[in-house]
């Protein structure tokens, strides 16, 4: 286990560690302390290894990730895995605005609420939030899955493409061009999986879960409004 | 950006602290704003006794016997203690209408910062460190306080256009955003009688709360008003005498944190402006919902 106080090294060298590891590693398990709300901790790692942050960290934490697990042993601030490639990032507290923005790909878990923006332009990233998610959340979001076992705030879905989200609670109100679509058996399979991999399977059913998706109206080209443009 | 930073004391023994807790907070807001800082403090009102904070671009010759030239003027002993380009004179609390009148008329250049039974505003250009240092804000004991991190957007850098802004007695505002519809409202304020210093957009949210307030409006009212009448980003955190509020807008873009002990109230534009304080690790913390307003009251 390689132990980092990021009070005492600093920032800038625990991100150069970390970019330092390319392919495969023997330095497997990573361990950050202090972090304080730091920002940009552990952001742009490419490796398939474990990191744990003791506490709760600033903006855009485990950003661009690729490969590596990344566990936030408190809350997260706006940001966090923003433009996640792959791998996981489990956070156990919080997390603020925009959390997942843009991912295209990985595992991103938020054991408490999420605010506003949550998975806003996702382009792959699956998303499992065990609690609610704020206002605007999958604004134009493009393809990948958001779980949510709590409520959804206003304008869910905005201007949706091809992403597809669930909502277990009440959705406060639906964006442009998102609509309620039915639960179809490939869906709870893909549920299932998804809950299991988010370790919330214990605590929901798939069952549970309304879908929700682009009623395709806003994205495709409408011969009808050719004046408009 | 700008940076937000606000405590508000439940456990009277912080109460010597406050200042140099505020100060660490501040420090640590100087990446999201480091042209200009500021702070209003509420530090008790001492029997009959009101407290006027002022300015001066030329202290030395501004400050120059004011206390006697006040007393002389309204016939009541006026106490001034200097800080850097800053002093607070505390006046008799009957006295305090015809301390200010006199004050335009013996000092035009002076600016008043703030008014009232027991706030004092000091704000000035500069990092944080160095505006926290030059008023000695570490040293400073109180019951609640506010202080702000600036990165202009809306108007120019100078000490006036610095937050906190004071519009009414023992009223303060800070804010980060930026208002949209400021030069409409402010003329519909002026058109109430309001006065403003500035062109500044966030001395308009100042006076439109202390508007309310003069109509006889709660705190939680005026800051719930800003939500229908004022355009544009904003996370505002109030002071008046006995209270500490929040209100940010729909959209939300402006961060926002907040932790609540036994001891005390804290608000920060980001976590890491909280990881000093007492008990922080066990604190309830958590982000300020939109359009939502929040309020405590001693």
């Amino acid at each position: 286990m390689q132990s980092f106080d990021l009070g005492k090294e600093g920032l800038r060298a625990l991100n150069s560690s970390l970019h330092g590891l390319k392919g495969q590693t023997n330095m497997t398990a990573w361990e950050v302390i202090n972090p304080k709300g730091a920002h940009a901790i552990a952001a742009g790692v490419d490796a398939p290894v474990d990191i744990t942050v003791r506490g709760s960290t600033g903006y855009y934490c485990a950003g661009m990730n690729k490969q590596a697990t990344i566990r936030i042993k408190g809350s997260a601030g706006p940001g966090v895995a923003e433009n996640m490639m792959s791998g996981t990032v489990i956070i156990d507290g919080d997390a603020s605005q925009y959390a997942g923005a843009t991912g295209r790909g990985g595992l991103l878990v938020i054991k408490g609420n999420a605010s506003s923006r949550c998975g806003i332009s996702m382009k792959g990233i699956d998303i499992v939030v065990h609690g609610s998610i704020g206002h605007m959340s999958c604004f134009m979001a493009q393809s990948g899955n958001m779980v949510v076992l709590g409520d959804a705030g206003e304008a869910l879905g905005d201007s949706l493409y091809e992403a597809r989200l669930f909502v277990r609670g009440s959705v406060k109100s639906l964006g442009a061009d998102c609509i309620e679509k039915e639960m179809r058996p490939e869906h709870i399979a893909l549920l299932q999986d998804l809950l299991k991999r988010g370790e919330a399977d214990g605590k929901a059913k798939p069952e549970e879960f309304r879908r929700y998706g682009s009623a395709r109206k806003l994205y495709n080209f409408n011969i009808d409004n050719a004046s408009a443009y | 950006m700008c940076g937000i930073v606000g405590l508000f004391l439940k456990d009277p023994k912080l109460e010597p602290m406050l200042g140099a807790m505020l100060t660490d907070m501040l420090i640590t807001m100087t990446d999201r704003g480091p042209d200009s800082a500021g702070i209003a403090i509420y530090s008790g009102a001492k029997d009959g006794l009101g407290k006027i904070t002022v300015q001066s671009a030329n202290p030395g010759q501004d400050f120059k016997d004011l206390d006697g030239d006040l007393h002389h003027a309204i016939g009541q002993p006026v106490v001034m203690l200097v800080k850097s380009t800053h002093a607070v004179l505390e006046v008799p609390l009957g006295q305090m209408e015809a301390a200010r009148s006199a004050l335009s008329h013996l000092r035009p250049n002076v600016k008043v910062m703030s008014a009232g039974d027991c706030i004092e505003i000091f704000k000035e250009v500069g990092l944080p460190r160095d505006v926290a240092a030059r008023f000695e804000v570490a040293k400073m004991k109180g019951t609640h306080g506010i202080g702000h991190t600036r990165m202009a957007t809306e108007s120019a850098v100078t000490t006036m256009g610095a937050h906190p802004f004071s519009t009414g007695s023992d009223q303060c505002l800070v804010h980060n955003g930026s208002l949209s519809n400021h030069n409409g409202v402010r003329r519909e304020l002026k058109r109430l009688g309001m006065t403003f210093e500035t062109e500044n957009d966030t001395e308009v949210g100042a006076a439109f709360i202390s508007h309310k307030l003069q109509e006889g409006e709660t705190l939680g009212n005026a800051l719930e008003a800003t939500l229908t009448d004022l355009d544009g980003f904003f996370t505002f955190v109030v002071g008046t005498k006995n209270g500490f509020g929040v209100v940010r807008d729909p959209i939300a873009c402006k961060p926002a944190v907040m932790a609540e002990t036994d001891q005390y109230v804290a608000f920060g534009s980001e976590y890491r402006a909280l990881v000093n304080l007492p008990g922080i690790e066990d604190a309830r913390v958590w982000e300020p919902e939109p359009a939502t307003v929040y309020f405590w009251e001693h």
